[in-house]
């Protein structure tokens, strides 16, 4: 078995009254791609803002290469080497293509020309070349979400968490996508992804875990977890998977 | 290092003024718009790169008029080296109010009333402590020797403003072109975008304010050596926040001489008005106010980025 990167152990978030977060843990291993799926407002965007520091844990460890990293404010994680996508693409709206890769590729290259050289590759990667010079605010949903890809790798992270980069995409698009994560897996980094486009998830991920109302209901290889009731349930509603598990089997 | 070309070929046109005319309307004139340029371009390295609008640029061209002043007279010490703890003082000032303003979270126009308020504090403090003179303000004693700061003619004066602008031109190429400078914008577009790329948002802006409250308090410490007065008005009054943000705006935010434009279109404007209202008290402002309006209308990236869209 490959080596553990990420360990979230018992993780909780409360927000006042509200449990977010319910003793959820998963792993992601070094070099592979994990997937973090569930419905909508399960938690794991919350789940995500805690590993990469941007909110408290209320409960639990967060564990990054044996080391406990949960309360590191998020630039200090980027230095370590976790990287994030958002779901709500946030580029820098007034800066071009290039200036916006620049300032990820700014963590390892003080350089000012080093930085706008390095920018140029990760864009190729992604497929952003043609589109350097321009201004961020001029790409399309789908050049947006490359370039938050293109700035979280251009930080030459080691955990690369993304957060719905396929959402918002049609199927042309999306299969356009697909390789560039599988590229970036191969290239060493180790990738969790929150993910609702299930043809993706099933080509890319090697391991699944299932988040819902909070909680981790199930985790297993992708084809387990399509044929997981609890899961089939967690999205559809009570009494679904009997339904539809048993329309298949009949 | 590119951009430096331009920079030289304007001071250096600037710099032939004093040997062309020897009027001292004329040098009047151009020293003060030079000073307000240099207060400006403090101001812009925050409100422009940073994205911080402040309100309260006051504080520390204060600082600096009062710190050098208040070394020389009461503490006998060199004007030179006055200026210089002036700069520093301002620096120091600009630390305190960022650190208390970006911890706090303030933005926006949050920021921009915090700022303003700790510059009122600053003046109502300063009219009232002893030391700053209180009400009377503080009187340079007339001392006319290159190692007193002081001149016989107006052209040393000239020179050292512009020298002082061209420093600040500089330094703004120099960080537009560096790591520090694309952070900068960076937070300024989407401060959680940057921390998540690894940029320590609280450490870029209260850097970019410390810098821009040390160029800043420059202008003070030149305004108390220049005019050899100083009072609470005069150094912490809203006149100057209110100069400080005018001419980057007017000139142009995001562009290197943005500042240095707007300053002399302000001044041009403000003398042309008393020239035709007879010293109209208030009316210069007047106009400053219509000038900021059709700007911000016709051309919300300045004069020099409507002539640069203009071009391109």
């Amino acid at each position: 078995m490959a080596e553990t990167l990420l360990r979230v152990e018992d993780v909780s978030k409360r927000f006042g009254g509200l449990l977010a977060v319910n003793r959820a843990s998963l792993t992601a291993e070094a070099g592979r791609i994990t997937a973090l799926i569930g419905p909508n407002g399960a938690g794991k965007t919350t789940l995500f803002a805690m590993i990469t520091g941007f909110l408290a844990v209320s409960e639990g460890r967060v564990l990054y290469d044996g080391a406990p990293i949960a309360g590191e404010p998020p630039h200090r994680l980027a230095r370590r080497g976790i990287a994030r996508t958002f779901q709500i693409v946030q580029p820098f709206s007034n800066l071009t293509v290039r200036e916006n890769i620049a300032v990820g590729a700014h963590l390892n290259r003080p350089g000012r020309g080093d930085a706008l050289a390095a920018a140029g590759e990760v864009a190729r990667m992604v497929g952003l070349a043609d589109m350097l010079d321009r201004p961020a605010t001029s790409l399309t949903v789908a050049g947006r979400k490359r370039l938050e890809l293109a700035r979280a790798l251009a930080t030459r992270p080691r955990l690369l968490l993304l957060d719905e980069v396929l959402a918002g995409l049609n199927p042309s698009e999306i299969r356009d996508m697909v390789p560039v994560i599988r590229t970036i897996r191969d290239g060493g980094i180790t990738i969790i992804m929150i993910e609702h486009v299930m043809q993706a998830v099933m080509s890319l991920a090697e391991h699944v875990f299932v988040l819902s109302e909070g909680r981790i209901i199930a985790e297993g290889s992708p084809q387990a977890i399509a044929g997981n009731p609890r899961v089939v349930e967690a999205y559809l509603g009570r009494g679904a998977a009997n339904r539809m598990l048993g329309a298949a089997h009949g | 290092m590119r951009g430096l070309a331009p920079i030289a070929v304007i001071v250096a046109a600037l710099a032939t003024v004093p040997l062309l005319t020897s009027s001292n309307v004329v040098l009047n004139f151009m020293v003060v718009a030079l000073l307000i340029a240099l207060v400006g371009q403090g101001w812009k390295l925050l409100g422009g790169y940073g994205g911080q609008y402040s309100f309260g640029h006051a504080a520390f061209f204060g600082t600096g008029c009062y710190v050098t002043a208040i070394l020389q007279m009461r503490y006998g010490v060199n004007a030179w080296i006055g200026f210089c703890i002036g700069i520093a003082a301002g620096a120091l000032v600009g630390a305190v109010i960022g650190f208390l303003s970006f911890r706090s979270g303030l933005r926006g126009s949050y920021f921009a009333l915090v700022t303003l308020a700790f510059a009122e504090v600053l003046r109502i403090i300063a009219s009232v402590a002893p030391i700053t003179g209180a009400g009377v303000g503080t009187l340079i004693r007339l001392d006319l020797r290159p190692e007193a700061f002081q001149f016989q003619s107006r052209a040393p004066f000239y020179w050292i403003i512009l020298a002082l602008v061209a420093l600040s031109l500089v330094l703004v190429r120099a960080i537009e072109h560096s790591r520090f400078g694309a952070y900068l914008m960076a937070v300024r577009e989407n401060e959680d975008a940057a921390r998540a790329l690894g940029v320590d948002a609280m450490r870029t802006k209260l850097a970019a304010m410390i810098i821009s409250a040390a160029i800043t308090a420059a202008g003070g410490c030149f305004y108390a050596q220049y005019f050899l007065f100083i009072d609470a008005g005069i150094a912490y009054g809203p006149w100057i926040s209110v100069e400080a943000l005018l001419a980057p705006i007017i000139g142009g935010i995001g562009t290197v001489f943005g500042p240095l434009l707007g300053a002399l279109v302000v001044k041009t404007l403000g003398e042309f008005t008393k020239l035709v209202t007879g010293d109209a008290p208030g009316l210069d402002l007047v106009i400053y106010g219509g000038v900021l309006v059709l700007v911000v209308a016709f051309a919300p990236r300045g004069i020099a980025g409507f002539l640069e869209r203009r071009r391109g």
